[in-house]
């Protein structure tokens, strides 16, 4: 399955791109890491008649203090605890060294880990015109607030509190069929402030309130939150699973997250 | 007109800019030994390495490449891995086995991993000959005690 | 010492390490080839009204197009196993009959141009509702199969469902074919059988001698599946002919998951009949076969191959069946792995694992009062098995699982499944099996096929330089090693002197109908060609030095054979080279009755599989799996294993992964490798092997063992599954989700 032609283009800076951006239009396509991007090209699923590569935009490759630059790869993500614990279950070893993190984000498949990761942490995202939260950047599967002429510059990832993540997926590597991330401050046995997400089961990455604040961390309030998530989502049956059976695996996931955030 | 270096040769030659990387090496360059098994990244078959680090070649670009380094199969050095992969059967049709080499030769280059490590790389890589257990125990005893 | 029996390691090896392999996609054997992309039906049931080419004529860098109607034109439709009311060519040209299907090739200068042009052609479809069609009816009965069952003490009485799925080797399809005047040299990972060649030929309205085709030095992969290129030899070659060039095609992916061959589906009803104590008293089979929108050769022989061993490794002389074949508006099916063995033994072992319990009897205690225990043994339908120890292997089995403390570790409690699988395993395939297709009178108006021979050719250069010509064309199982090591016992000289060319080309190697890779009968009739050439040599070479000095070195005697043919011993003739045919016995045609020998070599194994079963995921962890195989002698060890290993790969794939699924309009749900889902180096568990051998009784006493563990781990598996659970009702295959599913029920 060859790719359809397509303008190449490769800015050297971030001018440059968002110049290309506003010249094409939804014409155009960002081709950063492209492990998600090529296969939808080879497939002849879309057909961009730009790609804007921008691999090579200078400064775009930085990463400090939770900001991860647009060309950061993934096998480079580090420094964020969350990030690091579903790091292993993106891709591969071969596409974690192309794939990008905010590649990732930008494509929001909702059975991506990253984007959960982003979510969860409270992160948003810096765009050559703005910055949004994350909550505020996904709108749903492969569909975020981008506009075609806006090119994402960095992602701002918070470390966190106690955090966990968990996925099930029939192979390793492959995209969940279940996913769930939290983060939770816990004082004096007690939880103070919880975020707990979501994904694969939603149309995008999604926050779920569980009505954690005040509860006692332990494995009993672990266990009704997960029954809760199991309530709040109703996914459809897809290929590989029903929907009570993805309902339950994200509400054992919930319970999982949780019970090792509070331990 | 693209510059890639090769295996440590610089090479120059044409390349319209949705020819895959993988096609570059194969057609353009007449380098073989990089194969094509699925054109979406999941076989793990076209994997080389640019830049030092193993990616799929045909998730790339060749144009994409211009001014990089570039290793392929044909450009490792023979040693302990090929020997251990002969010594453990590690191989039957050899149609996966570059990508797994290339694969290998990345990990090993970050370290010591364990078994599972090396089995978590390898799921990258699909083998539909062997069963996986002698590739696994091939590198394994290239990692050492 | 010899040097067949070592483990030696692998001649192959260096060149495919280095990068070095020769694969049909890497060859250039003719200049200026162009490149071809198959336009395929987007639906899978539609009257075609046209097919709008021009647009794609006019594409930047298209030599030309060629159509179905082109197609049904200058072919005429392939012949096979059974008679169908549907004519099936390389491409459609009224109906297309399923998603996928070849309906016009394009030709460019590159495939990316190609595939610029293909997508340019508009076809016209008038939708057609997708149907279901039985072509294909035929009943057996050997003993007195209704008193068996009037007599039982109990009978089973189930239902099977084994999925259509693939082996899917990791390189696809390609061909080159270069149309020249009357005839067509096409280069292809085809696998064999060559009796497909005929087929092709016929097709193309070509005597066999002009139908040249060419294997590459390397195939990555078939397991069954390339013996269906065929199908393209033909298409691409009609491409080669109207354009007056060559051209040349590498299937991709999506290609090769919907278009290629798939493993047939198949639904069983089984019944068997018990007395108290465990005997078998009989067997009733129904089965009905989807063999996709044509049947295409060899089908039906999926449904046939296992013919003579319908009765599985168990004393029974009654036994019926029912073959039924249905078309449906899916990719045709062919050649997959273990090829109807997984079919056969998923309904039988699992018959046998649910009569043990409502026996109330160990599924292994079962098994030792049912298997054969006699050599040799005819199979009710006409299977012989010369030679084999059926219940030291099971104890050998039983031994290296730990199956009593397995058992006693669920008495106490903890949750584990173990499942069994007796699996005979056949090799070598008798060419006239498929003629059961027919009935007996059919038969006797017809020519009989029987047998399975093979060729191989020794030559010896002035300097003594040996090389073997095979026509087994491997795909990595080392044919080019163990024909080394065969050759270097007879010839006196080492492996590594050895030459050896796996290419086959249908106008100058020593091939037969049957020449080829599947039926895993290389270690048995390829190994008894490569003998017999060799002893052939050998004896020249005898005769030679006897005439001339016994001390002459293998030089000296190649030099005088060449250089000085007149001093050779009267009567020799000249030259030192060798071609051998050998045929595998005791493969008559089928007889008056129905009865056939429908493999030439039986092996056997024992699988023993336990699971965990994750209460929360439904996800099945194997903690141990066991296979132990006496496949007689074995020629390389390290060689065999590893085909051993890579039959589980497939068997647990099948068992735990893969299904080819379709929805109700006959598209494909499964059609890239993140929806057809193969195991990868986690998912699998370490397979613990254990071996025993008895002989077999012709050739070097090999028998073939590549498909064995595909026919018996996704029965093992299930039973492991069905044994956790304690229901039967477990379906393949035994995902997380399925599993969970069965769980809440």
């Amino acid at each position: 399955m060859k790719p359809p032609p397509f303008r190449y283009e490769r800015p050297e800076t971030v001018e440059e791109a968002a110049a290309l951006l506003a010249e094409h239009g939804d014409e155009a396509k960002v081709l950063a890491g492209g492990q998600s991007l090529v296969p939808l090209l080879n497939f002849r699923l879309l057909r961009p008649a730009v790609l804007v590569d921008v691999n090579r935009v200078v400064g775009l490759d930085r990463i400090e203090g939770g900001r991860v630059g647009a060309t950061v790869r993934q096998s480079d993500f580090v420094g964020v605890p969350l990030a690091a614990q579903a790091l292993p279950s993106v891709g591969h070893l071969a596409t974690r060294n192309r794939g990008t993190v905010c590649g990732s984000i930008a494509h929001a498949d909702p059975s991506a880990e990253l984007p959960l990761c982003l979510l969860v942490l409270g992160g948003s995202v810096v765009t050559t015109r703005r910055e949004l939260p994350a909550d505020d950047f996904f709108r749903s599967h492969f569909t975020t607030a981008l506009e075609p002429d806006e090119l994402v510059i960095e992602t701002v990832w918070p470390e966190g509190d106690a955090v966990a993540f968990e996925e099930f997926a029939q192979r390793h590597g492959d995209f969940a069929l279940a996913l769930a991330a939290c983060s939770v401050r816990v004082e004096g046995g007690a939880v103070t402030a919880a975020r707990v997400g979501v994904g694969a089961v939603t149309d995008r990455p999604m926050l779920l309130d569980l009505e954690l604040e005040g509860e006692p961390a332990t494995a009993e309030t672990a266990r009704e939150a997960g029954a809760s998530a199991e309530a709040a989502v109703d996914p459809p049956g897809n290929l590989h699973a029903s929907s009570a059976y993805l309902s339950r695996l994200t509400g054992l996931l919930v319970e999982r997250v949780l019970t090792r955030a509070f331990a | 007109m693209i510059e890639v270096t090769v295996n440590g040769t610089l090479r120059r030659a044409e390349a319209e800019p949705r020819l895959l990387l993988s096609d570059f090496l194969r057609h353009t360059l007449g380098l073989t030994g990089t194969h094509v098994g699925c054109e979406h990244g999941v076989c793990g078959a076209c994997t080389v390495r640019l830049d030092g680090k193993a990616v799929r070649s045909c998730l790339l670009f060749a144009v994409q490449a211009d001014g990089l380094e570039l290793e392929t199969v044909e450009g490792l050095e023979w040693g302990p891995l090929q020997e251990a992969f002969r010594r453990h059967h590690a191989l039957q049709c050899g149609f996966c086995t570059p990508g797994i080499l290339i694969t290998a030769t990345d990990l090993l280059a970050r370290g010591k991993p364990s078994r599972e490590e090396i089995e978590e790389a390898l799921s990258g890589n699909l083998c539909r000959c062997t069963g996986y257990m002698p590739i696994v125990d091939a590198i394994a005893e290239v990692v050492g005690p | 010492m010899t040097w067949v029996g070592q483990p030696l390691e692998r001649v192959e090896d260096e060149a495919l390490l280095r990068g070095r392999g020769r694969f049909v996609d890497d060859l250039e054997p003719v200049p200026n080839a162009k490149h071809a992309a198959v336009v395929r039906s987007a639906l899978a049931h539609a009257r075609i009204r046209e097919v709008d080419v021009s647009a794609a004529l006019a594409s930047p860098g298209v030599v030309g197009v060629l159509t179905g109607e082109d197609v049904a034109a200058l072919s005429r439709p392939f012949p096979a196993g059974a008679e169908s009311p549907v004519p099936y060519f390389a491409a459609a040209h009224e109906v297309a009959r399923y998603a996928g299907e070849p309906l016009a090739v394009v030709v460019a200068e590159s495939r990316y141009l190609a595939e610029d042009a293909a997508e340019l052609v508009v076809v016209d479809y008038d939708p057609l509702e997708p149907e279901e069609r039985e072509v294909h009816e035929r009943s057996f009965s050997y003993g007195e199969v209704d008193e068996a069952f009037a007599t039982a003490d109990l009978v089973v009485s189930e239902r099977f469902a084994f999925p259509r799925w693939s082996c899917t080797p990791v390189e696809c399809f390609g061909v080159i074919a270069d149309w020249q005047g009357d005839s067509l040299t096409a280069w292809s990972n085809f696998q064999g059988p060559f009796s497909l060649h005929g087929v092709a030929a016929s097709s193309l309205g070509l005597p066999g001698s002009k139908l040249r085709l060419i294997t590459p030095p390397d195939s990555g992969g078939s397991f069954g599946i390339k013996s269906a290129v065929y199908a393209y030899v033909v298409l691409i070659g009609l491409a080669s002919r109207k354009l007056g060039m060559p051209v040349r095609w590498t299937e991709d992916r999506l290609e090769h998951l919907a278009a290629s061959a798939h493993s047939t589906g198949r639904v069983t009803g089984v019944e068997a009949a018990f007395a108290a104590d465990g005997e078998l008293l009989g067997l009733r089979y129904d089965a009905v076969e989807d063999v996709g929108a044509y049947i295409r050769a060899p089908e039906p022989a999926t449904l046939y191959r296992m013919h003579g061993s319908l009765s599985g490794a168990y004393r029974v002389r009654n036994v019926a069946a029912r073959n039924r074949v249905v078309l449906t508006n899916r990719c045709p099916t062919g050649l997959n792995r273990g090829f109807g063995g997984p079919q056969l033994y998923f309904a039988l072992e699992r018959t046998m694992a649910v009569a043990a319990r409502r026996l109330g009897l160990d599924p292994a205690e079962l098994a030792r009062r049912t298997l054969v225990s006699e050599f040799p043994y005819r199979t009710p339908s006409g299977g012989l098995y010369d030679s084999g120890d059926y219940e030291a292997c099971l104890d050998a089995a039983l031994e290296l699982a730990g199956y009593e403390e397995r058992r006693a570790e669920q008495a106490a409690g903890r949750a584990l499944g173990i499942g069994l699988a007796c699996v005979v395993e056949p090799s070598i395939s008798n060419m006239g099996y498929i003629t059961l297709a027919q009935t007996a009178e059919e038969r006797a108006a017809g020519l009989p096929k029987s047998g399975n021979a093979e060729g191989c050719t020794i030559s010896i250069s002035p300097a003594g330089g040996i090389t073997v010509r095979l026509s087994t064309t491997p795909q990595g199982q080392g044919h080019r090693t163990v024909a080394a090591q065969i050759v270097a016992d007879r010839l006196g000289v080492e492996p590594g002197e050895i030459e050896v060319l796996s290419e086959l080309d249908t106008s100058t190697s020593a091939w037969t109908i049957a020449s080829g890779n599947y039926s895993s009968r290389f270690a048995g009739v390829g190994a008894g060609a490569i003998a017999a050439a060799a002893d052939k040599l050998a004896d020249k070479l005898a005769g030679i030095r006897a005439h001339l000095g016994e001390d002459l070195s293998l030089r000296r005697v190649a030099g005088t054979a060449h250089w000085n043919p007149e001093s050779l011993p009267p009567g020799m003739e000249p030259g030192l080279h060798a071609t051998a045919y050998f045929a595998a016995p005791s493969l008559d045609p089928p007889d008056g009755e129905d009865r056939v020998a429908s493999s030439a070599s039986h092996g056997f194994l024992v699988d023993v599989a336990v699971v965990e079963i994750d209460g929360d995921t439904g996800r099945v962890r194997i903690i141990d799996y066991v296979s132990v195989h006496d496949a007689g002698r074995l020629l390389n060890p390290l060689i065999a294993d590893g085909q051993i290993r890579g039959g589980f790969a497939h068997g647990a794939g099948a068992a735990l992964f893969e299904r080819i699924v379709y929805d109700e309009d006959g598209t494909l749900l499964t059609g890239t490798f993140m929806d057809y889902v193969c195991p990868t180096a986690p998912d699998l568990p370490r397979l613990r092997i254990g071996h025993r051998e008895t002989p077999a009784p012709f050739s070097l006493g090999a028998k073939g063992l590549g498909e064995g563990n595909t026919m018996s781990a996704p029965a093992a598996i299930a039973n492991a599954v069905a044994d956790a659970l304690g229901m039967d009702d477990v379906e393949l295959p035994l995902t997380p989700a399925r599993v969970w599913e069965l769980m809440q029920a």
